[in-house]
C-alpha cells in the first residue's frame, strides 16, 4: 500500500478566503432566521439589496482599477459585508439607505484602499458610520416586535415612502434607556417599561454562530473573549458604584449588537490586530470604548465608533505586541 | 511674453495647481468650502491676497535681507489680509461673519507664503502680480469645485445665500439640483471635506494619466 507524499508546510489546505467568509456566512443563518421570524420580510429584503449592490459595486470599482474581477466576486468578502451592514441597519429603511451605504463601503472603505487586505477599516462599519452621520433620521427608524410584517408591507414601506411608519417604529432598548437617563429619571423608574422577551433571542443567535466558529476554528477566542471583558469590567464597577445611575453588565451584554461585534465584526481577519496579545489589547478597546460611548457619548449604540477607532489602532498594536526573534 | 503667459496659466490652473497638486493651503480650503457662496467668496478674498502680496514683495525684494525675509512676508501678507478683512466686514458683512475666522487665517494660507518664497522674492512686479493672480484662479477654481460638490451631495442646492456675496437682488439664484432630497450630511462635515478634496485629486490624476496616454 503506497500513502501519497507531501513536502512541508504540513497545513490544512482549505483554509482559503472564501472558504472562511463562508462559514462565517453560514453562522449568520440563525440570526436572519430569527431576525426575519420576529420582524416579518424586512430584513430580506435589505439582504438581497445589499449584496447585489455590493457585488455590482465590487465589478465596477475593479473594472476601473483594471483587475481580474471573478476572484474578488468569489471570495465572498463583499458579500459578508453586505450582510453583516443589512443586519446593522433598521431592516425598515428606504431601500436608497442601503445601496448608498454598500456603495461607500465598498467604493469608499474597502477598493480606494486597494481591495481586501488592504482596507485599514471594517468595510461594513464604514458603511454603517457614513450612513449613521447622514441619514440620522432614517437610521433610527427601528421596528416594535410586536407584529411582523408581510411581504406586501416590507415592500411598500422599503420601496415607497410609506406613511405607516409611525405605527411601527420606535426606539430602541439603549436609545430609550439614554434618552430617559438624560431626563433626571433614574434607573430603578425605566425598568418599567415593557420589554418584548422574544427580542433576547436574537443576541442568542449571534452567540450560537459565533461559538460554531469557534468550533471550527474560523475565528479566535481571545476577540471575543477580551471584548465582552472590555465592556463588562467597567460596566461591573460603575453598576457596583451607582446603579440607579448606570446599567447593568447584562443589560449591555444583551442589548444592542455587543454579540455581533464580538464575534462577527472586530474579528475580521484583515482589520484586526494579528499577535494573540494585540488581539487581547485590540478587543478589549474596543469593549472599553463600546462602554464609553454608550454611556457618555451622543449615539445610544457605540460599536461602530469603537471598531473604526480600534481599526486605525490595530497597526500600532501590531508593532509594539510583535513576537521578538532572538 | 504671450507663450509665457499661457504656460503660466497651465500650470497655475492645472500642473502646479496650489490645492490639487501641491496641497497647500488646506485648512481653509477644507473648513469653508461646504457652499459655493462660502467658497466663492474666500476664494475672491484669497486671490487678491495672492496678487496684492506677490506685487508688495516683489517691489520691496530689492531692500529685504535675505535673513529675516520670512517674518518679513509674513508681516506684510497679514497687513493686506487685515485691509482685505476690513473691507469684507464693511461691505459683505453676513459673508463676513459666515466664513468667520477663516479670514484673517488667510495670513497662515501656505499657498500664499509659498507664491512669495518661490515666485515673487526672485522675479520682478508685473510677472509676480501675474503669478499671483494665476495661482490664486486654480486655488479658486479648486475650492469652488469642492463647494459645489459639498453643497449639492448635503443640501441638493446651488448658490444657496448667494444674497450674502451678490446683494439682495441674488435671493432667487438658489438652483435646487435635486427635488424632495434628503441630504446627505456627511457631506457638510469635516470628513465628507477630507473625502471629496481626496476624490478631486484621485479625479485629476486620473484626467493626468488619460492625456499622457494620448
Amino acid at each position: 500500500m503506497q500513502f501519497p507524499i507531501s513536502s512541508s508546510p504540513f497545513t490544512p489546505r482549505n483554509n482559503s478566503i472564501s472558504r472562511v467568509m463562508l462559514h462565517v456566512l453560514y453562522a449568520l443563518l440563525p440570526v436572519t432566521a430569527i431576525h426575519s421570524y420576529l420582524f416579518g420580510y424586512g430584513l430580506l429584503i435589505q439582504l438581497l439589496l445589499a449584496v447585489s449592490t455590493a457585488l455590482v459595486t465590487e465589478s465596477l470599482c475593479l473594472l476601473l482599477r483594471k483587475r481580474a474581477i471573478k476572484p474578488a466576486l468569489y471570495d465572498l468578502s463583499a458579500v459578508l459585508s453586505a450582510v453583516l451592514l443589512a443586519l446593522a441597519i433598521p431592516s425598515i429603511a428606504p431601500w436608497w439607505v442601503i445601496v448608498s451605504g454598500m456603495v461607500f463601503a465598498i467604493g469608499i472603505g474597502k477598493q480606494v484602499y486597494g481591495g481586501l487586505g488592504y482596507n485599514p477599516f471594517n468595510p461594513a462599519m464604514v458603511g454603517y458610520v457614513f450612513l449613521l452621520i447622514s441619514f440620522p433620521l432614517q437610521m433610527s427608524l427601528w421596528q416594535e416586535s410586536s407584529n411582523a410584517l408581510s411581504l406586501s408591507d416590507s415592500l411598500a414601506i422599503i420601496f415607497a415612502n410609506g406613511s405607516v411608519l409611525d405605527g411601527i417604529s420606535g426606539a430602541t432598548l439603549l436609545d430609550g434607556v439614554k434618552t430617559q437617563l438624560s431626563t433626571g429619571l433614574s434607573l430603578i423608574d425605566i425598568k418599567m417599561l415593557p420589554v418584548d422577551e422574544r427580542l433576547n433571542l436574537i443576541p442568542f443567535a449571534y452567540c450560537v454562530g459565533g461559538l460554531w466558529l469557534l468550533h471550527k476554528k474560523i475565528i479566535q477566542w481571545q476577540i471575543p473573549t477580551a471584548l465582552i471583558l472590555g465592556l463588562c469590567l467597567p460596566a461591573t464597577l460603575a453598576y457596583l458604584i451607582d446603579s440607579r445611575q448606570f446599567s447593568s453588565p447584562i443589560f449591555h451584554l444583551v442589548s444592542g449588537a455587543t454579540f455581533c461585534a464580538a464575534f462577527f465584526i472586530a474579528t475580521d481577519p484583515v482589520t484586526a490586530a494579528t499577535s494573540n496579545k494585540g488581539r487581547w489589547i485590540y478587543a478589549g478597546l474596543i469593549g472599553c470604548l463600546i462602554y464609553i460611548i454608550r454611556t457618555w457619548g451622543g449615539y445610544p449604540e457605540g460599536v461602530a465608533f469603537a471598531v473604526l477607532l480600534a481599526n486605525l489602532a490595530a497597526p500600532s498594536i501590531d508593532i509594539y505586541t510583535r513576537s521578538k526573534i532572538r | 511674453m504671450d507663450k509665457n503667459i499661457r504656460t503660466s496659466f497651465i500650470n497655475g490652473l492645472w500642473h502646479n495647481n496650489q490645492a490639487l497638486v501641491a496641497l497647500l493651503g488646506l485648512c481653509p480650503l477644507l473648513a469653508v468650502s461646504n457652499t459655493v457662496v462660502n467658497s466663492l467668496g474666500l476664494a475672491i478674498a484669497t486671490t487678491l491676497t495672492l496678487v496684492l502680496s506677490n506685487g508688495l514683495i516683489a517691489y520691496s525684494r530689492g531692500f529685504i535681507l535675505a535673513e529675516i525675509r520670512l517674518p518679513l512676508f509674513v508681516l506684510m501678507i497679514a497687513g493686506i489680509v487685515t485691509i482685505i478683512e476690513l473691507m469684507m466686514n464693511a461691505w459683505f458683512y453676513q459673508l463676513y461673519k459666515s466664513l468667520g475666522i477663516f479670514i484673517p487665517l488667510i495670513v497662515t494660507n501656505c499657498a500664499i507664503i509659498g507664491r512669495a518664497e518661490v515666485f515673487a522674492s526672485k522675479n520682478p512686479v508685473l510677472p509676480s502680480l501675474l503669478d499671483g493672480l494665476v495661482m490664486g484662479l486654480g486655488f479658486s477654481v479648486a475650492l469652488i469645485l469642492l463647494g459645489a460638490l459639498r453643497e449639492v451631495l448635503s443640501m441638493g442646492t446651488l448658490f444657496s445665500q448667494a444674497e450674502l456675496l451678490f446683494g439682495a437682488s441674488a435671493q432667487h439664484w438658489q438652483m435646487n439640483v435635486f427635488d424632495d432630497y434628503s441630504g446627505v450630511l456627511l457631506a457638510a462635515l469635516p470628513p465628507g471635506a477630507f473625502i471629496a478634496l481626496g476624490l478631486l485629486v484621485a479625479l485629476k490624476n486620473a484626467l493626468d494619466l488619460l492625456f499622457s496616454k494620448k
